[in-house]
């Protein structure tokens, strides 16, 4: 089975702390750390776990800059077959539609079984998975938590509220987009990222793909980010202050009066 | 006749002559051994190298203290007296055990320079010796077979209970010390009847007691006994010999070899594969024990060497709260697989993973490296390097439980495992009271001549960062110009490195050991054991380190520093020794001097102390790691703690109190029970 | 005029709160335009839904076929491109079905996309611009969406104020016959539903409610403790349940259970939409967090800014000691 994983490198929540910075247009972005995209971690996982039982490649790519390119080697660490970066300055400033044009014109050149994407990234939008899917006209689930492959279709289920699965048929070739939980990924340490540091990692810019510049970057966004902000928290709870004694006999009175206790 | 017929002239049934038989059961039994031999050690010679011939002088020692003094065994008394009798017994009857072979094949032989009175005096000693071991493997027999002590029980899934190899192997030895002095008894009241011969015997010993019973037992009665003990003496001892490489008794031939290897170093962690330099790290295919060979020889012959005595276990905090190690059958497994995968006849097994064969991933995780299990070991079988090694085979392959994936990943971005911002590190020094007292230097910039060393824990979690600024205030007191790395610093990497992920290691004191040298101090001082031992075992070309105990102890004895006496007088304190400064780097005085120097405070002892100490939990990543207990080590802790009818556990070690603190929470015994740093209880204290 | 068209989700013959909530999104993007429903499925249920929405919209759209009985996004998707006109707005839920179907319908309708939005701040010439979040919610930010040739955009249930059922009074408008071709490569096959777990967390008035702020599996004893002494339940939000440390069965959220407590301790948890969003009716919410900066000291009632695992254990004593 071909699989071709998209993935993202976002600024790692976990180890951030995001401030604006001085200008305020603009998060502060000296000291953060970045990473590959958490739900895109378990879908290459899912796709290693897939092509180990049912034989196969898993090619991850990204669309982004030199920098971009340690997310894929470190998704090859992980076991990934292939890289491929798609990167030139005219795709800088794309919305989701701008992307996953750029995408699905990579796509097309190949021909993969099977694309995933995580559920979401660092924007929390959620719309590659989707779109791609509709550019290249085949189907699509989200929010997959579990796959079994079959002969030419394969059966998923998608976390729905309440906790609850549902199951679905779908035909190959399709997109989804992963949810966490669906897998342990395996770690990938320092060692396995250096022993992939000289891999190739063929990099496509607009003319190796046949994109029109017009219709991505910032000339084709019909969705653009303005700024950065943080809002006005409003009236929120009333802190309760003083010793950790006094501030219980406080929260104890108010959840005697409201049928706590 | 006037003498008894000894077996070289003796002949069965008038013909046949008995020495043909002494000639050919020698032969077969030291070919049979030879070749058994040869099949133990094949799996040796495929291993990966070991680097055991350096500090000759140091290993010759271990031999004659820890082999001939056997120094560890009475620190389980009864097991280790009766071990001791064993031990010398069959020492001094090694040379008994030859001559009678030769016997068998020359009448009356003598080894040379034992006629005369050196061999007087050693067959009085021998006549002992045989029955001292004879009375130790019966009180171990009914110690072992009727009794049942718990450390020799095995737990189900382990297999089958082990006492029954025990106690055969008790029989055989005692088989032996009675058929000897029963060919010797047989022989003394043959020549006592018959030719009036008095021979001096040991009195009480067993062959005093064996002439005792045949004095009167008629000629043709001796005779028989006489041959008929020693044909059962010869091939019970050539039985015996080719039984030793079959199970646990193999020590007896491996002791003397595998203490000599035994590790001479404590506190460091072996290299990821000996001879393979860290620039040529990138170069390996494959890092850690994966299969069986991945064991260098020494850790295999480790496995040889174990007595199944279950010491190690027994001092195993893991083992104690219900987790899924055992230290013993670590040993045993790796052991028994040897003997599975290269049979005494038949192919060589290829070998399988030994994680998820033999052993369980959890199994491996569980361990704190605490160091009980190589410390109380008398055969000088190390754990810890094996543990790491395993873990470095897991961590290559990608099989790190998500719960340390976080924290690993954190500290390659980070150098943390927290994942706070670096610039965050030295912002505990910025605390406003503190601030107004000490202005702590920032060696990127400024130059001060000791570093104080904080690491990650202390850095970050904000119940721990007032143990830097005491520390710092404590340092200020007694003089000491000192400087922090700030943001420069990164962790330690002691766990990194124990939990197998060698090349974040690498980079973690790449970094720190760039840091160090550039800043030009003389000395390091830090408040934490783990960096402690990192920094003075692992890493290499620092300046020399030093704990904030031993600083403490040594201005208080030049009289830099002074103790005020014992604020809390009706308090009872008791030291706790952190592993990573007591067991694995011997401080143990120091601490407990600075604290008897405190006027007034009331010290116990906990019966579990210095090397005995028992393991809080585990520092570093360990705090990450979710493992399945049964309690906690902590809790057992402050339970012991209790017992000793302290009121107050000081301890010298962030993670300590860390994991003595949520104990004493967990454990129901708030007011009962504080933890205190050693970095608190000073800095109250200083006059 | 601007159209905007708002999908109706619905369950066992109810429509979603969020139905309520479309008609303030679509007067803060254009007070003007004309807001329509639309309603798909098959059947009794979907012909009372579609009755239900006349109440509130003017013009309902109805959609019944057998392929539609349950909504499969893909399927939906092809209805909806061959009936609603391809510049106009759209209006989804953020919600698991939103994610499935919006961002491949803004592709065929060759719309404009943009997703769980909680606020807009009109048109200005063909830009709107709205309010959404980036990095788990830890900050804002303003979005400008070119609508010139229509837009799907999903909205973030609970954003906008919910409207008064009786403020229209419409007619339902049968458009099943415009649907099309409706085969798709994907077929929905059944729901599993979620394993029931030794708790039932939606029956209990209290709630001691555990995040991250826990810690270690081994802490979760102390909230178990303060769940004693106050006669509630510990529940928690998802990170726990990813961490394997509770059941699913505990999990307070949109993709957990949804609970209608009196008191909801939030223990150690920051905040996110997607545990809130479980949360419903109107608790008395008492907040526990180390972090002063933390989301939830906005919704909570009570809010004290102490380490959880030192706070609950003296808390339990004190109740325990009344």
């Amino acid at each position: 089975m071909e699989i071709l994983v998209c993935v993202k490198r976002v600024p790692d929540t976990a180890e951030n702390e995001f401030e604006l910075n001085s200008a305020g247009n603009d998060l502060d972005r000296d000291d953060l750390v970045y990473s590959v995209n958490e739900w895109d971690n378990y879908a290459v996982e899912e796709a290693i776990q897939i092509v180990d039982k049912v034989g196969g490649n898993v090619t991850v790519i990204t669309v982004g800059d030199d920098e971009s390119e340690e997310v894929l080697r470190r998704e090859m660490a992980m076991g990934a077959n292939n890289g491929i970066l798609l990167s030139d300055d005219a795709f800088e400033g794309s919305d989701g539609r701008g992307i996953a044009g750029i995408l699905a014109a990579e796509v097309k050149k190949g021909s993969y079984d099977l694309i995933l994407t995580g559920a979401q990234a660092d924007e929390g939008a959620g719309q590659i998975g989707g779109m791609l899917a509709a550019m290249l006209e085949i189907p699509y689930a989200s929010l997959v938590n579990k796959i079994q492959v079959g002969d030419g279709s394969i059966i998923v289920g998608r976390e729905i509220e309440g906790g609850n699965q549902e199951m679905n048929e779908i035909g190959l070739p399709c997109v989804l987009s992963i949810q966490t939980g669906i897998n342990e990924p395996r770690y990938v340490g320092i060692r396995g990222i250096r022993k992939v540091a000289s891999v190739d990692i063929p990099v496509k810019a607009a003319s190796d793909l046949g994109i029109d510049v017009n219709t991505v970057g910032e000339a084709g966004a019909k969705t653009k980010r303005v700024d950065y902000f943080v809002p006005d928290t409003g009236e929120g709870a009333e802190m309760l202050e003083g010793s950790t004694d006094e501030i219980i006999e406080k929260l104890i009175e108010k959840l005697k009066a409201k049928g706590g206790l | 006749m006037t003498s008894i017929i000894g077996p070289a002239s003796f002949k069965f049934f008038g013909i046949f002559p008995a020495a043909i038989l002494s000639f050919i059961l020698p032969i077969i039994g030291i070919g049979l051994f030879t070749y058994i031999m040869a099949r133990r050690i094949a799996p040796l010679i495929r291993a990966n190298p070991d680097n055991r011939f350096d500090q000759i002088g140091k290993r010759v020692k271990n031999l004659v203290v820890v082999w001939l003094g056997q120094i560890r065994q009475p620190r389980y008394m009864l097991a280790g007296v009766l071990h001791i009798f064993i031990f010398a017994g069959f020492l001094i009857l090694s040379i008994r055990s030859t001559s009678l072979v030769i016997i068998g094949v020359s009448d009356g032989f003598v080894l040379p320079g034992f006629g005369g009175l050196l061999g007087a005096i050693y067959n009085f000693i021998k006549d002992y010796a045989a029955t001292f071991v004879l009375i130790a493997c019966i009180i171990a027999a009914v110690r072992r077979g009727i009794y049942k002590p718990k450390r020799y029980a095995v737990p189900e899934k382990y297999g089958k209970d082990h006492t029954g190899e025990a106690v055969f192997v008790l029989g055989i030895i005692s088989t032996l010390m009675i058929s000897e002095s029963l060919f010797e008894a047989s022989q003394i009241a043959f020549d006592l009847q018959h030719a009036g011969q008095e021979h001096f015997l040991a009195p009480l010993s067993l062959v005093w007691i064996f002439k005792g019973m045949l004095a009167s037992a008629p000629q043709n009665i001796l005779q028989g006994l006489h041959i008929f003990s020693y044909f059962v003496h010869d091939i019970t001892f050539f039985f015996f010999l080719c039984f030793l490489p079959l199970g646990k008794h193999f020590h007896v031939i491996t002791s003397v070899f595998n203490v000599f290897f035994m590790r001479v170093k404590k506190g460091n962690i072996k290299p990821v594969m000996h001879g393979i330099t860290e620039d040529k790290l990138d170069d390996l295919e494959s890092f850690g024990v994966k299969k069986l060979e991945d064991f260098t020889w020494k850790h295999m012959l480790d496995f040889y060497s174990c007595a199944d005595c279950g010491r190690c276990s027994d001092q195993c905090p893991a083992n104690a709260v219900g987790r899924p190690l055992s230290p013993r059958f670590i040993t045993i497994k790796a052991r028994d697989l040897m003997f599975k995968n290269y049979p005494l006849s038949g192919e060589i097994y290829k070998s399988k993973l030994l994680v998820e064969d033999i052993y369980t991933e959890d199994e491996i995780w569980s361990c704190t490296t605490c160091g009980a299990c190589e410390e109380e070991c008398p055969l000088g079988i190390e754990y810890i390097d094996k543990m790491v090694d395993l873990r470095r085979g897991m961590v290559d392959e990608g099989l790190v439980p998500q719960s340390l994936q976080k924290p690993l990943k954190a500290l390659e971005k980070r150098g943390n495992p927290y994942g706070k911002m670096e610039k965050k590190r030295a912002e505990w020094a910025t605390d406003k009271e503190f601030s107004a007292l000490c202005q702590v230097k920032d060696l990127d910039g400024e130059k001060a001549d000791t570093l104080y060393f904080v690491d990650s824990i202390t850095s970050y979690d904000d119940n721990i960062q007032e143990i830097a600024r005491r520390t710092s205030l404590i340092l200020k007191k007694a003089g000491v110009d000192f400087g922090i790395l700030g943001k420069l610093e990164k962790d330690s990497g002691n766990e990194v490195l124990r939990f197998g992920e060698e090349m974040l290691y690498q980079d973690l004191k790449a970094q720190n050991t760039e840091a160090i040298l550039e800043s030009g101090v003389k000395q390091i001082v830090t408040a934490d054991p783990h960096a402690y031992n990192a920094l003075k075992n692992d890493y290499n070309n620092l300046p020399p380190v030093k704990h904030i105990s031993q600083v403490v102890a040594e201005k208080i004895a030049t009289g830099e520093l002074d103790l005020k006496p014992c604020q809390n007088p009706d308090k009872v304190y008791v030291y706790h020794d952190p592993c990573y400064l007591g067991r694995h780097n011997g401080i143990y005085e120091e601490p407990r001097k600075v604290l008897d120097a405190i006027d007034g405070l009331t010290r116990v002892e906990l019966e579990k102390s210095r090397d005995r100490s028992f393991c809080c939990g585990g520092g570093g990543l360990m705090l990450f790691y979710e493992p399945e207990e049964e309690t906690r080590m902590g809790v057992l802790r402050v339970n012991m703690a209790a017992e000793a009818g302290a009121t107050v556990i000081v301890t010298a070690c962030p993670f300590c109190l860390v994991n003595i603190q949520d104990a004493i929470k967990v454990a129901g015994k708030e007011g009962e029970m504080e933890a205190l740093d050693f970095t608190e209880l000073i800095e109250q204290h200083l006059a | 005029m601007t159209q905007i068209f708002a999908y109706i989700p619905f369950k066992d013959g109810a429509a979603e709160d969020v139905a309520l909530e479309y008609p303030s999104a679509a007067k803060k993007i254009d007070a003007s335009a004309s807001l329509t429903a639309v309603v798909t499925g098959s059947g009794a249920d979907l012909d009372k839904v579609a009755n239900d929405m006349t109440a509130i919209y003017s013009q309902v759209i109805k959609i019944d076929n057998a392929e539609l009985a349950y909504p499969n996004a893909d399927v939906v998707r092809k209805a909806l491109v061959n009936i609603i006109p391809s510049d106009a707005i759209f209006l989804v839920a953020h919600n698991t079905f939103g994610m499935d179907l919006a961002p491949g319908l803004s592709v065929k309708m060759e719309s404009a996309y943009a997703a769980d939005i909680v606020d807009f701040e009109g048109i200005d010439g063909t830009t709107l611009k709205a309010v959404r979040q980036e990095l788990g919610g830890a900050v804002s930010t303003h979005v400008a969406i070119d609508i010139s040739s229509g837009a799907v955009m999903t909205v973030r249930p609970g954003s906008f104020a919910p409207v008064e059922p009786g403020s229209a009074s419409g007619s339902v408008i049968d458009k099943s016959g415009d649907a099309g071709d409706l085969s798709a490569k994907r077929k929905f096959l059944e729901i599993v539903e979620a394993e029931v777990g030794d708790v039932d967390i939606t029956k209990s008035d209290v709630l001691v409610s555990i995040g991250r702020g826990i810690e270690e599996q081994e802490n979760i004893e102390i909230a178990q403790e303060l769940a004693e002494a106050m006669n509630a339940v510990v529940s928690c939000s998802r990170p726990i349940v990813d961490a394997k440390w509770l059941e699913k069965s505990r999990q307070v959220g949109t993709s957990g259970q949804t609970v209608k407590p009196k008191v909801y301790m939030a223990m150690g948890i920051s905040g996110s939409f997607q545990h809130l969003g479980g949360v419903k009716g109107n608790p008395f919410i008492v907040a526990v967090n180390k972090n002063p900066k933390a989301p939830i000291f906005q919704v909570a009632d009570v809010g004290i800014v102490q380490d959880i695992l030192e706070f609950m254990p003296s808390l339990t004593e004190a109740i325990n000691d009344l």
